[in-house]
């Protein structure tokens, strides 16, 4: 080994050697030493967050944007909690991070010190794995396992716990990376598919006569190979495809095989297709209770089969016929090959049948809204009429905030490439977007980066303006202002009697000042013959741009399958009264 | 058998002895909401730095099948083995049980101590310390029949347990 260097030294040179570039982090007392180390080198970048939950969001959009893993530097206590929202939410989306947090020098620990927080009891159950560093000669070791477990089998965040001493003193110890996950013996993600299971699947495919394949995020996780694949399969077999709202791009939106998102706030068509198929096909995808709606009556007469990296996400709340342990790529490519070796064809008339019957449920154009020529806009209008002036640009990533807005960018934006949506999915957390932007946008200088943001959700990371400002990061942040949490308004008035308790956005800030004061560029815009012009501008203007796209105030987010209701009991427009009154047991449902 | 009918089941856990590894099982059990009936865990290989942890759970089917691929799913586990479903087990767990006795009914708890051969691992005027192994519930009668002659404490182990036959739990 080349001589001594500092734990701080050390876990810089680790992540070099990881070919980390970005850092999203927050100084404070327990990671000066690291602050220290990183001042005197050139290889990483340090990306100035202004709140430790934005830094770890920044790095979920940089890796789900990038495939990369995500790299989070903040301090012991309150930077350490901080970050803890955003950890959680990159366990629930499958993410891969890093995050390292300082912590109050080890002979300290349990002292109740100035800054000490149990960071790893606190970040056990939302991280993937952690680790607490206690000695300078185990730096380079944890670093690099955090990196193999944060991007093999089902990614996700994992934190290591840094206390001060173990950056300041002075080790010999260098491990390598691969010696390192070579050690790891009680880790061992299965990417490989059994070949028995992959032909089974093959079979059952072949003799489907109403076939649906459910593509979720894993399919991006694996790679843009595996989406490759995926469009590949579905082309040559015939096969109608939906994505969830973490699996959009996987598979190309545009594509006549694609029928829209599935779920809660999924396509009319993707849902019936769903309750009705007598093959399912689910790569990636966890059966999560926004997709599946009431469980009994999920796809009843369906096969089903389940292709996840994680063997707890089978059989988990779906019971499926043919579990498959394997990556969704390696999945996919074993696929298609036994499919092509057999020449496997799908039954035309039957297919030609489920086709007929699938497009005359499109044909109930389950997304269409009407757009007066004068006057106010309409939020779905907005969206749309954003995604037609940008849908010919080559590189295009579309982050959002969470509500209703969130949901019409899913159904509106049309995405044919994966990695160029970053949502919160399964946390649902308000606040992800700019960050997440902010995080895209520092991997991506060239791209377009958009925020799809409601007016309250925005407030939630606001302050990332100035990160933004800083580092001339030009995002847009493209705000469906209904003056209301509308998703919130939606559930008041369709399930609690139009009660709408506190869920108006009462003294709203000016955005157009807003921007201003960060030196951002604002716009405002409140009728629809403004709107493509502001949309131009918002696109034009170099730097951060905040659009104020203020829009009708109490428009619903539909179709909408109420908690607790089947797929074919779906909310298609306002006059549709929530079928049923909701269940006891749907209205205890979040 | 019916799918939501709740089973009892041992699950033997082979872990890196690592810091934080139980606090990671058992955080795993609160947090999903399954249940925990006994749990038991030490070093069982100290070169290979191994513990090994049993735990006795219940709940449904799926749940249980369920546990077993969250627990398999946390990196320091090496292995999860149902030893109920795998074949026959041996299960044993110990008791220290102090009775305080005088007279007749002194005379009692010894007699019953002797028909589950326990033994007096401690004795003094007015009381006993017995310690007892077998399955749980051997365990459970001998505390029950104590219990009105006296007990006054009673410590246990919780459940170990292993598989019938030459198979180890696999690495
Ligand atoms: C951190 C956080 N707090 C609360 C919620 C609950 N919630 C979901 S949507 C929503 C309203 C969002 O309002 P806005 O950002 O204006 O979006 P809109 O629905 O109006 O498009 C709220 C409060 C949440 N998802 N995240
Ligand atoms: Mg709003």
């Amino acid at each position: 080994m080349s001589g001594e260097m500092t734990g701080a030294e050390t876990l810089i040179k680790a992540l070099i050697d990881q070919g980390v570039d970005t850092v999203f982090g927050y100084p404070g007392g327990a990671v000066l030493p690291i602050y220290d180390a990183l001042f005197q080198q050139n290889s990483l970048r340090h990306i100035l967050v202004r709140h430790e939950q934005a830094a770890v969001h920044a790095a979920e959009g940089y890796a789900r944007s990038t495939g990369k893993v995500g790299v989070v530097l903040v301090t012991s206590g309150p930077g350490a909690t901080n970050a803890v929202t955003g950890l959680t939410d990159a366990l629930m989306d499958s993410i891969p991070l890093v995050c390292l947090t300082g912590q109050v020098p080890t002979h300290l620990i349990g002292n109740d010190a100035f800054q000490e927080a149990d960071t790893t009891g606190i970040t056990r159950p939302c991280t993937k794995h952690n680790y607490l560093v206690t000695s300078a000669d185990d730096m380079s070791r944890v670093v690099h396992e955090a990196f193999y477990v944060a991007r093999s089998g089902r990614p996700g965040p994992v934190v290591i716990d840094v206390p001060k001493d173990t950056q300041q003193n002075k080790t010999s110890v260098y491990a390598k990376a691969k010696e390192v996950e070579a050690r790891r013996i009680s880790y061992r993600p299965q990417v490989k598919p059994e070949h028995a299971k992959i032909e089974q699947a093959v079979e059952l495919l072949s003799k489907a006569k109403r076939p649906i394949i459910y593509a979720g995020g894993g399919v991006i996780n694996s790679g843009p190979v595996a989406a490759q694949l995926l469009t590949q399969f579905a082309r040559m077999s015939g096969i109608p495809v939906t994505n969830t709202l973490m699996g959009l791009g996987a598979f190309p939106a545009t594509d006549n095989h694609f029928v829209g998102m599935l779920g809660m706030h999924g396509t009319y068509e993707a849902n019936l297709a769903m309750y009705n198929c007598d093959v399912m096909l689910n790569i990636g995808a966890r059966f999560d209770d926004r997709i599946t709606g009431r469980l009994d009556e999920f796809s009843p007469n369906s096969t089903k089969i389940h292709i996840d990296i994680d063997a707890s996400s089978i059989n988990k709340t779906v019971m499926v016929d043919l579990p498959i342990i394997a990556d969704a790529g390696h999945a996919l490519e074993d696929l298609t090959r036994i499919w092509t070796a057999r020449h496997t064809e799908l039954d035309k008339a039957g297919m030609e049948k489920w086709w007929g019957q699938i497009n005359e449920w499109r044909g109930k154009d389950c997304l269409k809204f009407e757009q007066p020529s004068k006057g106010e806009i309409k939020p779905q209008h907005a969206i749309k009429t954003f995604y037609e002036m940008v849908a010919s640009r080559d590189k295009v990533i579309v982050s959002t905030e969470v509500g209703q807005h969130q949901m019409w960018a899913a159904q509106y934006i049309k995405f044919d490439k994966p990695n160029h949506w970053l949502t919160s999915g399964g946390l649902g957390t308000m606040g992800y977007g700019l960050p997440a932007a902010i995080g895209a946008q520092v991997a991506h200088p060239d791209a377009l980066v958009v925020d799809v943001a409601g007016e309250a959700s925005i407030l939630m990371n606001i302050q990332e303006m100035a990160t933004a400002a800083q580092y001339k990061l030009p995002v847009k942040i493209f705000i469906i202002n209904n003056q209301w949490m509308g998703m919130v308004r939606q559930w008041q008035e369709l399930l609690h009697g139009s009660r709408y308790s506190e869920s108006y956005s009462e003294s709203l800030p000016d955005f157009v000042k807003l921007a201003e004061a960060f030196g951002a560029t604002g716009i405002r815009v409140t009728d629809v013959s403004e709107l493509e012009e502001g949309l131009t501008k918002m696109i034009e203007t170099p730097g951060p741009v905040i659009f104020d796209c203020c829009v009708t105030k109490d428009e619903n987010c539909f179709p909408m399958i109420p908690s607790g209701a089947a797929h074919y009991d779906m909310i298609l427009t306002k006059e549709d009264k929530v079928a049923n009154p909701v269940s006891q047991e749907g209205m205890v449902l979040v | 058998m019916s799918a939501d009918q709740i089973e009892s089941r041992v699950i033997a856990v082979l872990v890196d002895n690592e810091p934080g590894v139980l606090a990671r099982v058992i955080g795993l059990f609160t947090g999903r909401g399954y249940n925990i009936d006994s749990l038991t865990v030490t070093e069982v290989d100290a070169g290979q730095n191994l513990s090994r942890i049993t735990i006795v759970t219940s709940g449904t089917p799926q749940v249980l099948e369920q546990i077993k691929a969250q627990l398999f799913r946390l990196v320091p586990i090496h292995a999860v083995g149902d030893l109920t479903t795998g074949g026959d087990l041996v299960e044993r767990e110990l008791a220290l049980v102090k009775v305080v006795a005088k007279g007749e009914q002194r005379v009692e708890a010894l007699r019953i101590a002797d028909i589950f051969k326990a033994r007096v691992v401690d004795a003094g005027h007015n009381h006993f310390v017995f310690e007892l192994t077998g399955k749980p519930k051997k365990l459970n009668s001998f505390i029950e029949l104590m219990q009105p002659l006296g007990l006054k404490d009673v410590s246990r182990t919780g459940v170990v347990a292993i598989a019938r036959g030459p198979e180890a739990l696999g690495l």
